[in-house]
């Protein structure tokens, strides 16, 4: 099944400034009894997003009406915790398309690239400046070109290479979805059954 | 022929391609699902007019979203029965086997696969949760995927996936008194924080590690996730041929001789290498609690939550935000500290053994009235067995009420939440904020520091009670 390209983005960033962000706080447990996929945006984050009286908390950057954009900014270790591929959904339903961040957890980084949103991982120290700027200038934008695999920031020039495999590169860039690949190759896997030897 | 390490040599196995630069195709011997993370999974197959492959490598339980009380009836959650529903209408869509809500097999899907002898030696096993890096304690490669790679599974009994790097964490000696399993791999996630083990995949070794029950490598091998490890995996021996010897899907007679003499095999070579090596002394090791919102901010029972000064300049703000989370001051101790509600049970230490310890320590004792508890043993097996041992007896006496089988209070999906600002001692794996009910406030620990909690209403060392 063809899914979204991805080939480049350009857009404001919400910068979300706290390390070791688990998948409970991008999506709480008690929000994954939904049998499909869609809507879990509405409550992305939703414990910091509003209080218990359902109040929006004004302070939370994704409250904030000034913060817009594509690209979500977040501290090292991102996605950590859970398998729960409804992390990745709740970020994309929401609007996100990239997330930037120094490191990420590997399934949160599987799961995202499964579903057409672009994990970049880069320096701490490109991080810490980017939080800086963003910090200073709400509205700074940033760049993300797949192609040439740049995070840049148009308006100072800053900017830095990151690395995807090329496999799943092709993927983001032409829509390509891995169980066609692998209903593809079905032949191969009935193959390996028959040959397959143990350890 | 080039030296492999465990893990190498069952990965390699299982490679069905390679694509260049990009990942590998693994072959999947046995698959999991669960409620939660399969019905969208479901959902794909049909709109790719595709089915399932090889129904007969997947088994199903619903285990999140479940009650543990009154399991006879429907449950009462509207989305958690559809979701249950769900899954059983979906089982029987592809001839899945599913162990439901009363069946005697029923329970967490990571305390069923073993005690059914799903889970061997060598294999390759997956499943839509983390946590199934628990059954990598039977040597085998195991590892939690996201729906879409349920989709995959499910539709080609293949996943693709960057092979990890490997690391081996070696534990020698022996562990004190009062001193467990679960405070072992605190320890150790302590040692390396929550992102330590992130892209690797970890082998135990060492004595302290060869000494435990399968019970107690699961609970090492269950909590590789929280260092941000794919998996872990121990060597099976003969604790290991003896656990899986005559349960339901374990080879029978002959087979099961042959099996065996396969699964000696399965060991690193004395001189294969790995990406990484760690080595702790078991001696080191005392009861641990964490006082964070990580399973990596965890510290001996007895010792004092670091103050501010001790914690690197960058780091700071998330740990101030944590203790405040947390209402605990930095640079005080934990023990006296009032409690309000004690989890025992999770695909961490819900096993019979977790139950045994944390039984024979309150016997002869009375809960504290302060504090609410909840016993959820891991599955309908374990539930049975607790009760033929006397164990559910025992535990009555003392004032304590015992649930029925499901993940509970670990992630809070059904009923069992601790309320706002509430502090819970937890056998659980994660303390992450609003993990038990949005604001609990939860610290995790061994069954036997849960038991002490239970019956002091305070953050107690057990090892003060085994003096004594």
């Amino acid at each position: 099944m063809a899914k979204e390209k991805f080939i480049s983005e350009e857009s404001g960033c919400i910068p979300l400034n706290i390390e070791n962000v688990d998948t409970d706080q991008i999506i709480p447990a008690r929000f994954l009894k939904a049998t499909t996929r869609d809507g879990f945006g509405e409550n992305l984050f939703r414990d910091w997003r509003y209080d218990r009286k359902n109040e929006p908390v004004k302070e939370f950057v994704l409250n904030r009406p000034e913060v817009k954009g594509k690209i979500l900014v977040t501290g090292k270790n991102f996605g950590s915790g859970s398998s729960r591929e409804h992390a990745a959904w709740a970020i994309y339903d929401y609007g996100f398309r990239v997330v930037v961040s120094s490191f990420f957890a590997d399934i949160f980084k599987n799961n995202a690239l499964n579903n057409g949103l672009l994990p970049v991982q880069v320096s701490q120290d490109f991080l810490e400046k980017l939080f800086v700027l963003l910090e200073d200038d709400k509205t700074t934008r940033v760049k993300v070109d797949l192609e040439e695999q740049t995070i840049s920031v148009p308006s100072t020039g800053m900017n830095q290479h990151f690395g995807i495999s090329s496999y799943k590169k092709e993927c983001m860039l032409n829509g390509y979805d891995d169980i066609d690949y692998l209903l593809n190759i079905k032949d191969e896997v009935l193959d390996f059954e028959k040959r397959r030897s143990l350890w | 022929m080039k030296s492999k390490t465990l893990f190498d040599r069952i990965w390699d196995s299982h490679v069905v391609s390679t694509i260049e630069n990009g990942p590998e195709i693994l072959y999947i011997d046995r698959h999991l699902i669960h409620e939660v993370t399969s019905p969208q999974a479901f959902h794909g197959l049909k709109s790719r007019k595709t089915g399932v492959l090889r129904p007969e490598r997947t088994v199903a339980t619903p285990d999140h979203n479940v009650p543990t009380a009154d399991q006879h009836l429907p449950i009462s959650d509207e989305l958690s029965r559809y979701q249950v529903a769900k899954l059983e209408k979906n089982c029987k869509e592809h001839n899945i086997t599913m162990y439901g809500l009363n069946h005697p097999f029923h329970g967490i899907v990571h305390v069923i696969g073993p005690e059914l002898g799903l889970t061997q030696p060598g294999m390759t096993i997956v499943c839509g949760d983390s946590h199934t890096s628990t059954h990598g304690a039977f040597g085998s490669v195991a590892f939690g995927i996201g729906t879409s790679e349920v989709e995959m599974v499910l539709a080609t009994q293949c996943v693709m996936q960057p092979k990890p790097k490997t690391m081996r964490i070696t534990v020698d000696g022996e562990i004190g008194a009062g001193v467990t399993a679960k405070d072992i791999i605190l320890y150790i996630i302590s040692q390396l924080t929550t992102s330590g083990g992130t892209g690797y995949f970890v082998e135990y070794a060492g004595s302290a590690i060869r000494n435990l029950s399968m019970e107690a490598r699961m609970t090492i091998c269950n909590m590789s996730i929280e260092m941000g490890a794919r998996g872990g995996l121990i060597a099976p021996d003969e604790i290991t041929f003896e656990y899986i010897m005559g349960r339901e899907y374990a080879p029978k007679g002959e087979d099961f001789k042959n099996a065996v003499e396969k699964w000696k095999k399965l060991r690193t070579d004395d001189d294969a290498e790995f990406d990484k090596e760690y080595t702790f002394k078991a001696e080191n090791i005392e009861p641990m609690i964490t006082f964070g919102t990580n399973p990596g901010m965890g510290m001996s029972i007895d010792s004092e939550v670091p103050a501010l000064e001790m914690i690197e300049p960058e780091n700071r703000d998330s740990f101030l935000k944590s203790q405040k989370y947390m209402g605990i001051e930095p640079g005080t101790s934990l023990l006296g500290k009032k409690i309000d509600y004690v989890f025992v049970g999770s695909c961490t230490n819900g096993r019979i053994e977790d139950l045994r310890m944390f039984t024979a320590f309150v016997k002869g004792k009375v809960k504290s009235a302060d504090v609410t508890v909840w016993i959820v043993p891991g599955s309908k097996q374990v539930e049975n067995q607790a009760r033929e041992e006397g164990l559910i007896d025992i535990l009555t006496e003392s004032g304590f009420q015992f649930r029925q089988p499901g993940c509970s209070a670990c992630l809070a999906m059904n009923d069992d939440k601790v309320p706002e600002g509430k502090y819970s001692v937890s056998t659980s794996n994660r303390n992450f904020e609003g993990r038990q009910g949005p604001g609990a406030r939860t610290m995790l620990v061994s069954p036997v520091t849960a038991a002490a909690a239970a019956i002091t209403g305070k953050i107690s060392d057990p090892r003060d009670f085994l003096a004594k």
